[in-house]
């Protein structure tokens, strides 16, 4: 490991950390504009999470250290994966450690500790979040492992860097398979940041909601630690489709010169992504809760017909 | 591996995926459209394998496949959903998960029974056999499923298209006097279906094939 | 050219009858295309017992002892059965259960009918076969549903959905061996000849044709009514008019049958195992069993005869199985006798549940009061299905049963028992119906039952006395299946 890829990877995580309140505010305009609503600023995010740093926290009497400790917990894990995702380039010094199934682990890992300090206080409405992310994200986990073994059938490893590597790297091939398991991810991609058609992310509307009802306690610095990590994982989620879906144009670590065009082509597809992704949700209607599993049962066939269709036509 | 070869692989995958949309699809117009695309991808990827294998023969099947399974039928299903007013039915579907588990069971079970005989295949399409085979099985689960008579219909229809699709990927296609008779067969048949609609609406006053499972031995 | 005829007459047949089957006339006008096709079959057995086998227009059509004996008796029957329709139906309308277009539709598909089973029969393509057998499904199940009640409607859709989902088994079938021969016979119309594939059987790839012959006989054997898949045929034997039930009972399973051997013939060159036959032997025993113990729960006389169909078709498919000069002769001998009484039994049958007005056996009671030529005629055919000597299916029986004795010893307490409870259930519904007590009065007009009698004459004369040349017909045909 030498400094230039040391330096490398700390400004890949400073650009997640700062780059994802951006996304979720480019999303969020994008959004408004599809729906003839006046935007708030592409900038807006950034706004609420000063403004929710500056305010005095409150919490229940009853809050157990868990409770206060969670924030924290789920902001560096969510940090943590998004840093080791191969986003400007590859070969970084986290990237070792970049197993697919790791990432899964790490957003698992963060998943238990939200859905346990949900229920730390007792009240109905965090219990009832608590369950519903869990009913959720017990059906999407096996459909991400499946979309990431498709990925990793191809590439022949589970690292993630290998993967971006051999499909950036090799000549243009249609992979059936991929589309399949592409198509999969945004399913999950869609379940697992609270965005429609599984959850609305900009209501409180008790009977519906579920990732709010989880943070329904919080306030102050936990609740502007919270946001941060739910934006630093839709921008981790989204770069980890661009690196399996899409991964042209990606630097390698040490290469000054083609550091500012990777940065370009990030920015180019992320903005297509967050655009994309106000689209669909602006198209679609929420599910009702029943049906969420019927939604995520899909990506799930997807994503084994993915793998079955690579093992059939070994592509 | 030749462009060819990969643009069949990819359409044999989206017919996998028509065939899965099949089985879960609620709506009975949705249906036909989904049976309209299905057969224009098997009319295309004819015509892929003809273009690629020079067998000449293939592109008057894909012809036949455009005109009838993509023009001929659904026409003549979206007049007869439109006689009969159920143009906007909805089915109601119990478990679609645990059907679509089911379907992937088979999907793995197609696969395994092709995979003997692909490997003997010398044609370009030798891997696709399997897919063509997951279809149709996929495609009798969904008649076992519907409770409708016109999906019922449909998905013996889409049975029809996988083995098609089976014939393409293993040999070329039939030869063609028995291809002019296939075809020959499901047009009547889905004349005979449709001849057929209106008589059980008439005596039962519903689609719904439930009024009909009264001769049983008890 | 006689093939020309014989498949010639009963298309142009459906197709006029199509025009002209409401008339008053259709039914004699229906009764005389059938004779003539009967005629066309006479003029090509003729042909075929003096010059051996033969092939016509461009290989297309194949016709060997083995077919042109099905041919004959499908023709035969298709002729008897015409003229016993011609007054069944006539009065069936008189009940107002038919109008003129029903009629037309169902003097039209009859000729068509008989068309597909020819062709089935005649072609030498095993794609044309499947086609054709399609297409016997099609004409038939708007038959099926004539009356067009509730139950009838059901029958014909069960009919059609599950020999759909058969058939198209079958089809895939095809798929295969055109597959295997293809490697061998090279790409194109020829590979699908079944002279072609015959010659070089031994060359085709033994798993493709094992896979194959598995989707055949499962697609094949659906229409064939054969157990666990035999669902539709009770139920389409009921619903539908009589004569529709001889004619299915009768002709359209030997049909499927025929295919199904012609297909193992194939698959025994290739294998050189006897995989096909064990499988046939399976289902085919499955279906004398299972057909057996269902008999002695109807109560509707056209599903018990139709249970008794599904029960000698397992028998025969069972000495298929079994092969071997005898056997094979047997089975042909079981063919044709079954075919003969069956369709005299659904004669019979037609017209007892016509003066009563009704199929449920209980209400039908002293038929031989009622009328003798009925009564007679039923316990007569019961007598000759259940085996009891002189009748020809005791002769066939013995053989098939004395067979598996010696080869497949196992089989026969199945058989014997099966055989055994079939006759204790059929012979003890029967028996009030034709014997009982009944307060109706003798019916004004003996019913026109010629065509029984001849069949059961027919079934008589096999059972004491196989003529030569029927015998050394049966011999080359058996010797052709190996």
């Amino acid at each position: 490991m030498n400094t230039t890829t040391l330096f490398f990877q700390l400004f890949q995580n400073m650009l997640v950390l700062l780059a994802a309140p951006l996304l979720l505010g480019w999303v969020n305009n994008c959004r408004a504009w599809m729906q003839g609503r006046s935007a708030a600023g592409i900038f807006q995010p950034y706004r609420s999470l000063a403004k929710l740093f500056h305010k005095d926290a409150v919490l229940a009497h009853n809050a157990s250290p868990l409770f206060r400790h969670t924030p924290y917990l789920l902001f560096v894990s969510m940090w943590l994966a998004a840093a080791m995702v191969p986003v400007l380039a590859i070969d970084l010094p986290l990237s070792a450690a970049v197993d697919v199934i790791a990432l899964v682990g790490i957003f698992a890992l963060a998943r238990v500790f939200i859905a346990l300090a949900a229920m730390d206080i007792g009240t109905s409405f965090g219990t009832l979040g608590a369950r519903r992310e869990m009913l959720i994200s017990f059906l999407a986990e096996p459909a991400l492992l499946m979309v990431f073994f498709t990925a990793s059938m191809i590439a022949h490893s589970t690292s993630l860097t290998t993967i971006v590597e051999t499909l950036a790297h090799k000549q243009f091939v249609i992979h059936p398979s991929l589309a399949f398991a592409g198509i999969a991810f945004l399913m999950v991609l869609l379940a697992e940041n609270a965005r429609i058609p599984v959850d609305n992310p900009s209501t409180h509307l008790e009977l519906t909601m579920i990732h709010e009802a989880m943070i329904l306690e919080y306030s102050a610095r936990h609740l502007a630690l919270i946001e941060w990590a739910s934006a630093i994982k839709l921008f981790a989620y989204i770069t980890i489709g661009i690196a399996l879906f899409l991964p042209f144009g990606i630097a390698e670590a040490g290469n000054w010169g083609a550091l500012p065009f990777a940065l370009v082509i990030l920015a180019l597809k992320l903005a297509a992504a967050g655009f994309g992704l106000a689209l669909l949700e602006s198209v679609s209607a929420k599910l009702r809760i029943f049906r969420a599993p019927e939604y995520l049962g899909t990506a799930f066939l997807l994503a084994v017909l993915g793998i079955l269709t690579l093992n059939l036509l070994k592509v | 591996m030749t462009l060819a070869q990969q643009l069949i692989n990819l359409f044999a995958a989206l017919l996998l995926l028509i065939s899965f949309a099949m089985l879960s699809q609620r709506r009975v117009l949705t249906l036909i459209n989904l049976f309209a695309w299905q057969g224009l991808i098997l009319a295309i990827s004819a015509a892929v394998v003809a273009w690629t294998s020079h067998q000449h023969h293939l592109y008057y099947s894909a012809g036949l496949t455009l005109l009838l399974k993509v023009l001929v039928l659904p026409w003549l299903l979206h007049r007869l959903i439109r006689k009969l007013q159920i143009k906007w039915d909805v089915e109601t579907l119990f478990n679609i998960p645990t059907t679509m588990l089911i379907g992937i069971v088979m999907v793995v079970f197609a696969f395994n029974l092709a995979l003997p005989i692909s490997a003997l295949s010398a044609t370009v399409t030798k891997s696709t056999l399997g897919i063509a085979l997951a279809c149709v099985l996929l495609s009798f689960m969904m008649m076992i499923t519907r409770r409708k008579a016109v999906p019922q219909v449909i998905g013996f229809l889409a049975m029809e298209n996988g083995l098609f699709f089976a014939a393409t990927s293993a040999t070329y296609g039939m030869p063609m006097v028995v291809e002019l008779g296939i075809a020959l067969d499901v047009l009547v048949g889905t004349f005979i279906f449709g001849i057929f609609f209106f008589h059980i609406r008439e005596t039962f006053d519903s689609l719904d094939i439930k009024h009909m499972e009264k001769l049983k031995e008890d | 050219m006689e093939i020309l005829w014989l498949l010639g007459i009963p298309l142009a047949g459906g197709l006029l009858l199509a025009l002209f089957g409401g008339k008053r006339y259709a039914a004699e006008l229906n009764s005389l295309t059938s004779f003539a096709t009967f005629a066309a079959s006479a003029v090509l057995t003729l042909k075929i017992i003096s010059g051996g086998p033969m092939t016509a227009f461009n290989e297309q059509f194949f016709i060997d002892p083995f077919n042109v004996f099905l041919v004959a008796l499908t023709a035969f029957v298709g002729f008897t059965t015409s003229l016993f329709s011609r007054p069944y139906m006539r009065i069936e309308e008189h009940h107002g259960k038919l109008s003129h277009n029903m009629l037309r539709l169902y003097h039209s598909m009859y000729q068509l009918f008989s068309f597909t089973m020819l062709l089935a029969l005649t072609t030498n393509n095993m794609g044309i076969l499947w086609v054709a057998m399609e297409a016997a499904t099609l004409t038939t199940v708007l038959l099926v549903s004539l009356y067009r009640t509730p139950a009838s409607l059901e029958a014909a859709w069960k009919y059609f959905i599950l020999c759909g989902v058969g058939i198209a088994q079958a089809l895939f079938g095809t798929i295969l061996l055109y597959f295997a021969a293809e490697k061998v016979l090279g790409a194109g119309g020829t590979a699908l000849l079944w002279t072609h594939l015959n010659a070089v059987k031994t060359d085709l790839e033994p798993t493709v044709l094992s896979l194959a012959f598995v989707f055949l006989l499962v697609g094949y054997g659906t229409k064939v009514g054969l157990a666990p898949l035999h669902n539709w045929l009770p139920d389409a034997h009921a619903e539908g008019p009589t004569p529709i039930s001889a004619v299915l009972s009768g002709l359209l399973l030997n049909v499927a049958l025929y295919a199904v051997v012609r297909s193992k013939v194939l698959v025994d060159g290739a294998l050189e195992t006897h995989f096909a036959g064990n499988l046939m032997m399976g289902f085919g025993l499955l279906s004398v069993v299972m057909a057996a113990f269902f008999l002695s729960r109807q109560k509707d006389i056209k599903r018990l005869f139709a249970y008794s169909s599904i029960e000698h078709m397992g028998l025969m498919t069972f000495a298929f199985g079994m092969g071997g000069a005898v056997a094979t002769f047997a089975a042909l001998l079981h063919m044709t006798v079954h075919c003969l009484t069956k369709s005299a039994i659904f004669y019979a049958v037609g017209h007892a549940a016509q003066n009563s007005g009704t199929q449920i056996m209980d209400s039908i009671r002293g038929l031989i009061k009622t009328s003798p030529t009925i009564g007679w005629g039923l316990i007569l055919g019961t007598l000759a299905i259940l085996g009891m000597p002189p009748f020809g299916v005791f002769a066939s029986e013995f053989l098939i049963i004395t067979t598996a004795m010696h080869e497949h010893s196992w089989a026969t307490p199945f058989l014997l028992v099966a055989l055994g409870v079939a006759f204790a259930a059929i012979f003890g519904k029967v028996q009030p119906m034709v014997f009982g007590e009944t307060e109706s009065l003798r019916l004004p007009h003996p019913p026109a039952l010629l065509p029984v009698f001849v069949h059961l004459g027919l079934v008589l004369l096999l059972g004491l006395y196989i003529p030569p040349y029927l015998a050394d017909w049966y011999r080359q045909a058996a010797a052709l299946l190996g």
